[in-house]
């Protein structure tokens, strides 16, 4: 599992390209271009499992479901920040991706720190030290365990 | 309970007496905009449109404007799908290449009203607290499953109030004022918070406004509000919409803010939000001299009116400069025409500006005035991300129509202020 460390303010056209919004819209259209004018190794070098960890802010800028699309593809298992922008956070609960906004474990993690997650019950480890974050609430859980919004919205539809 | 204007309106949309900040409640937005996306929003629930159909016919305001007209075979399919899916489903409020930019058409036909609350799969949506609506951006699958049953979650955010004090100075313009804003509170400073500005906002006319709201995404903002004065209700009945068709949502005087800062206007200079992120403001006087190949003015942001004006008296009988090229988009067709009885349109084709069809345009770098490694533009557009302009290897510059107008005469950065007549 490989950790993939980025700063503050990573915003929506350095994750995924403005210029391919139109043009780009499944997984596999996607996944070649993420992160392509932040660290173009990354879609090169991306495993099934890894993590990311980030600073202040992470998705600021556009409304582009594509960075999180395909990000939930390629297999990120969470994103560690010590924010989010908000409409990538609700695009994130909305694809199933796992977001868990920790400032602490963030300042905390330095090259080479192993990280381990247990996301049910809020906590996280970074290298020898371990932190708590906050649960989310139930509406939202209820979203992430139908296995995304529209999932869910397929099941509300069905039982009217 | 005291509330903030954000508090009270998601009280009243979610059957609360009351709700306080982090609170989850279920709301029916009065309308969802969608741009040339509604294509891949329309994708994802094929099977869902065919069973159930749409929520409601007038729910949606759909607009192309982002790749228009189409630059390629893909975005022409794009547009094609939406046209159908219009036809279709009967959507009511669908406008068609040339219109506009979204944001300015909402608010130019009368969509945004306040104590309404819209949504958009467009991170500029917040636009419409110009209005003194509650408006917000939200993501494609969102968009999507609103399209099938037109309800979804909101959590109540935090309220910052922004005073506003003093008179901004000759020259100045509600653009320098946003980007000093934002250069002091960061691009993160308002992360999910509903900002309300108060103070002396008299000065600001609805376009100012505009721009402002616009804006408060930039700052991480969930919303951005002005609260209703004689300048939205006289901006209101000039589009036709008369004070009985709305019901204006006003903070109470106790309620609770997380922050409240002021600035005082009269201090605030020409700004320029320097590559490559939205914060890193700086007065023009700083970077004064900087040569420019590109100049933008137009987008969501300042593409009105009353800034093709300003730019129109600054170039009057003058000539660009030939090392740097000017692209113009009037926001709408609208303005357009405006611009064109005004003699605008004249006046700028003469001094050497390009006119570019009512929409995005290069703001987003998918066509029309992308930018080659090395190049720098300066724009009136709201964001500066490297790569935003279709090329990771140019910088982009943001500032006021003014100053833009005024450095493409010197393909240099200038303080506008030497080039404009008291
Ligand atoms: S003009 Fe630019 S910022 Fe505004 S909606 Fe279009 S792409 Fe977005």
């Amino acid at each position: 599992m490989k950790i993939w460390k980025y700063g503050d303010n990573i915003n929506t056209d350095m994750l995924f390209p403005g210029k391919y919004t139109y043009t780009c819209s499944t997984a596999d259209e996607i996944k070649p271009h993420l992160l392509e004018d932040l660290d173009p190794s990354f879609s090169k070098n991306v495993k099934k499992g890894d993590i990311l960890v980030t600073g202040k802010n992470f998705g600021c800028g556009s409304s582009r479901e594509q960075p999180v699309i395909g990000l939930k593809a390629v297999g990120i298992k969470a994103i560690v920040a010590e924010s989010y922008a908000r409409i990538f956070y609700r695009a994130a609960i909305n694809q199933g991706l796992i977001l868990i906004e920790c400032p602490e474990a963030v300042k905390a993690f330095s090259e080479g720190d192993h990280i381990e997650l247990d996301i049910d019950n809020g906590k996280i480890i970074v290298g020898e030290n371990k932190f708590s974050f906050p649960k989310l609430p139930k509406e939202i859980l209820a979203i992430r365990d139908a296995g995304g919004l529209l999932a869910y919205t397929r099941s509300k539809l069905k039982k009217k | 309970m005291d509330m903030t204007f954000v508090e009270k309106l998601l009280a009243e949309y979610s059957d609360n007496k009351d709700v306080i900040p982090g609170q989850i409640v279920t709301v029916h937005p009065d309308h969802l905009l969608t741009h040339d996306n509604t294509a891949a929003i329309i994708q994802k629930i094929t099977n869902e449109l065919k069973e159930y159909g749409v929520h409601s016919k007038s729910l949606s305001i759909i607009v192309l404007d982002h790749v228009i007209p189409a630059a390629s075979e893909k975005t022409a399919v794009n547009h094609k799908v939406i046209r159908d899916f219009v036809r279709t489903y009967d959507i009511k409020n669908f406008f068609d290449v040339g219109v506009g930019v979204c944001h300015q058409i909402v608010v130019e036909k009368g969509f945004a009203l306040p104590g309404k609350i819209i949504l958009g799969s467009d991170s500029h949506t917040c636009s419409y607290g110009a209005i003194g609506a509650f408006s917000s951006g939200i993501d494609r699958t969102e968009a999507a499953s609103l399209m099938l049953t037109g309800e979804t979650w909101l959590k109540v955010p935090n309220s910052i109030k922004i005073n506003l004090q003093g008179k901004l100075q000759f020259g100045l313009s509600a653009k320098d004022m946003i980007l000093h804003i934002i250069g002091d509170i960061s691009a993160s400073g308002a992360n999910y918070c509903s900002v309300e500005y108060h103070g002396d906002v008299g000065q600001l006319s609805l376009d100012d406004r505009f721009t402002i709201a616009n804006m408060g995404v930039e700052m991480g903002a969930k919303n951005a509000v002005f609260l209703v004065d004689d300048i939205t209700t006289n901006y209101l009945n000039s589009i036709g919409i008369s004070r009985s068709s709305y019901k204006p949502v006003f903070p109470d005087k106790n309620a609770l803010y997380s922050k409240e800062l002021e600035y005082n206007l009269s201090e605030i200079e020409p700004m320029v939000a320097c590559p490559h992120s939205v914060d890193n403001v700086k007065p023009v006087s700083d970077i004064a001299g900087l040569d420019i190949q590109q100049c933008l003015i137009g987008t969501c942001t300042n593409g009105r009116l009353s800034d093709l004006r300003i730019v129109a008296q600054i170039l009057k009988n003058k000539k660009i400069h030939p090392d740097t090229r000017l692209l113009i988009l009037p926001a709408s067709k609208n303005i357009y025409e405006g611009a064109l009885k005004e003699g605008i349109i004249e006046t700028l084709v003469r001094a050497g500006g390009i006119i570019l069809p009512p929409g995005c345009g290069p703001c987003l770098g998918a066509h029309q005035g992308v930018l080659a490694p090395g190049e720098r533009c300066l724009s009136t557009a709201n964001r500066n991300f490297k790569g935003r302009m279709g090329c990771k290897e140019a910088e982009i510059y943001l500032a006021s129509p003014a100053t833009v107008a005024a450095s493409a005469i010197y393909g240099k950065i200038i303080d506008p202020r030497k080039e404009m007549k008291k």
